[in-house]
């Protein structure tokens, strides 16, 4: 009975935060491309447009949904469902963080700590290519069809690679749980460098990091590899024919696989929830810094406001921010917060790294992505894996 | 008793979507029937307690041989299946032989395996994934690189038919 309440407790909330970020992350994604092309980004709705992801939700949600008549209805209507499920339900085997006590009940900060989580994650990935293939099939489109011909040939040309990066480092780690795998990161070598994976030591996993971060990009369709909805080529790829909350889910579940890439990063390559550098050495104040810092700023920005509602908009904020820098440092929530706030800093740092590079470079050519993919990432991920695996057996 | 409630619904699924995949006439639709046949037959080995077993089947039948298969038909727009009329035997014995079949089968796995335990659900040994890569690299290690070497075979065997049809 315990379990069934706590799970759903966990399930509601990691159901919200992870749909609201969902939709935040866009506005981020927006603001930083704006600001790397020198314009403002959404600016109207709300102070600074924090309010543009719900008002895109009601435009969306309250916009006509036109079921074209040459489709293959079935199929059509599945689609979006099949994708944006299956770019969903990864979220469940990701730990957060360490425990919580409440209430004399203590929870790992996950939904299901399976002991095969890894593979969980690339099944259900390797299942996510259905939902564009068919979307692309059943609309009855030329442009729709290539799109999902191009994302399936992609999807699995990709997945090798990805899957053999991520061998590595469990050659080290000894587990597929993700738990263990995170478990196994911690401690520091000579006091200060962590035992992160790609710092490790027999065979340091920098070289897979990058491996799978670059076919993490092709997975989930974005530039530079989002060949799929090419908008020169093929007006919008694979989902051309849909309007209204398909074309949202399509949206939601590339969103979505973005951050399980980069959940799934950060537990088996980055450390996880363990810090850059030990508490000794202060890391537990890097939270309340950083928050009382943008407090501080806030609120000097509000005094000295430029435009008029900054006057209300930015002390508000900054309040809000000293507020949180309070929280991290109440001394009994620390060793709960801690750790999730260095797991939600570098998946957030990932996930500004995919904005960054979609506001960098250009898209890759059909053949340049599949060449690249077959005589380059995967020979070298094979060698990647053979001299780790060399090393592991050498060491120990 | 949950296990056993879920068995009876994924093997229900997986006998329906595998009869789907004999009636359904468009390509596509059998071709994901077969996907729901994979993804329940992976449950039932994850209820065994096979999980690496499990996440091997999605992983390589529903992930990728059926986006391949799917990938083909769509390539080659494979359309609706045409139906002949089938013949006067099929429609006359196919159903009694099927279901006679099926009683033989039934009456000689009873013959062979009288007193057989219940299986338990979670109780399969050695369905780990070390210990299955054990077992791999040590008692079938011979068999396990001659099916390499098989499949290598396989594939050298495709590339040259390929290139065979560009020359």
């Amino acid at each position: 009975m315990e379990f069934l309440i706590a799970t759903s407790i966990k399930l509601g909330l990691i159901a919200f935060v992870l749909l609201t970020a969902l939709a935040y992350i866009q506005w981020v994604e927006r603001k930083v491309i704006a600001h790397v092309q020198v314009r403002m980004g959404p600016s109207r709705v709300g102070p600074h447009g924090l309010l543009q992801p719900l008002a895109d939700v009601i435009k969306l949600i309250t916009k006509e949904g036109v079921l074209p008549p040459h489709v293959n209805k079935v199929f059509y209507l599945a689609a979006p469902i099949l994708a944006v499920f299956m770019a969903l339900i990864t979220i469940s085997v990701i730990p957060f963080g360490t425990s919580v006590t409440a209430l004399g009940h203590t929870t790992m900060m996950e939904l299901a700590d399976i002991n095969v989580g890894v593979l969980v994650v690339l099944a259900v990935s390797s299942m996510g290519v259905y939902g564009i293939a068919l979307a692309g099939w059943s609309s009855n489109n030329k442009y729709s069809l290539l799109g999902g011909l191009r994302s399936s040939a992609q999807m699995i040309s990709y997945e090798l690679p990805m899957s053999l990066a991520i061998a590595a480092p469990l050659l080290t780690a000894g587990s597929l749980s993700f738990r263990t795998i995170t478990n196994a990161q911690a401690g520091y070598s000579l006091g200060v460098i962590p035992h992160w994976a790609i710092f490790a030591f027999p065979a340091p996993q920098i070289f897979s990091f990058i491996i799978f971060m670059i076919a993490a990009f092709a997975e989930t369709n974005r530039i530079p590899f989002d060949l799929p909805e090419a908008e020169n080529e093929l007006v919008a790829g694979f989902h051309v024919e849909y309007s209204s909350m398909s074309f949202a889910a399509f949206f939601m579940a590339e969103y979505a696989n973005m951050v399980t890439v980069c959940c799934v990063a950060t537990l088996i390559f980055l450390g996880g929830w363990h810090p850059l550098w030990p508490a000794a050495y202060g890391s537990n104040f890097v939270a309340p810094l950083i928050f009382a810092g943008s407090g501080v700023i806030c609120i000097s920005h509000g005094i000295n406001y430029v435009r008029p509602f900054d006057r209300i908009t930015l002390p508000v904020f900054g309040v809000v921010f000293l507020g949180l820098a309070g929280i991290f440092l109440f001394p009994p929530l620390v060793p709960v917060l801690m750790p999730l706030f260095w797991f939600l800093a570098k998946v957030s740092f990932l996930l500004f790294v995919f904005i960054w590079i979609r506001a960098t470079l250009p898209r890759f050519r059909y053949d340049q992505l599949m060449s690249f993919a077959w005589k380059f990432l995967f020979p070298v991920a094979l060698v990647n894996l053979l001299l780790t695996g060399f090393l592991v057996a050498l060491v120990s | 008793m949950i296990d056993l409630l879920f068995f009876g619904i994924f093997a229900a699924v997986a006998v329906l979507c595998a009869i789907n995949v004999v009636v359904q006439r468009h390509p596509i639709s059998s071709a994901l029937s077969l996907v729901g046949v994979m993804a329940s037959l992976a449950v039932l080995y994850l209820l065994l307690g096979g999980e690496f077993i499990a996440m091997a089947q999605i992983i390589v039948y529903a992930g990728a041989v059926m986006v391949l298969f799917i990938f083909v038909i769509m390539l080659l727009n494979a359309g609706l299946e045409v139906r002949r009329g089938r013949s006067w035997m099929a429609t006359l014995f196919g159903a009694p032989a099927l279901l006679g079949l099926l009683g033989v089968l039934a009456c000689l796995l009873v013959r062979w395996f009288p007193d057989s335990p219940i299986i338990k659900f979670g109780d399969f040994p050695g369905g780990t994934t070390k210990e299955i890569g054990m077992a791999l690299f040590t008692d079938y290690l011979l068999p396990f690189e001659v099916t390499s070497v098989l499949i290598l075979i396989a594939i050298l065997g495709a590339v040259v038919l390929a290139r065979k049809e560009l020359d």
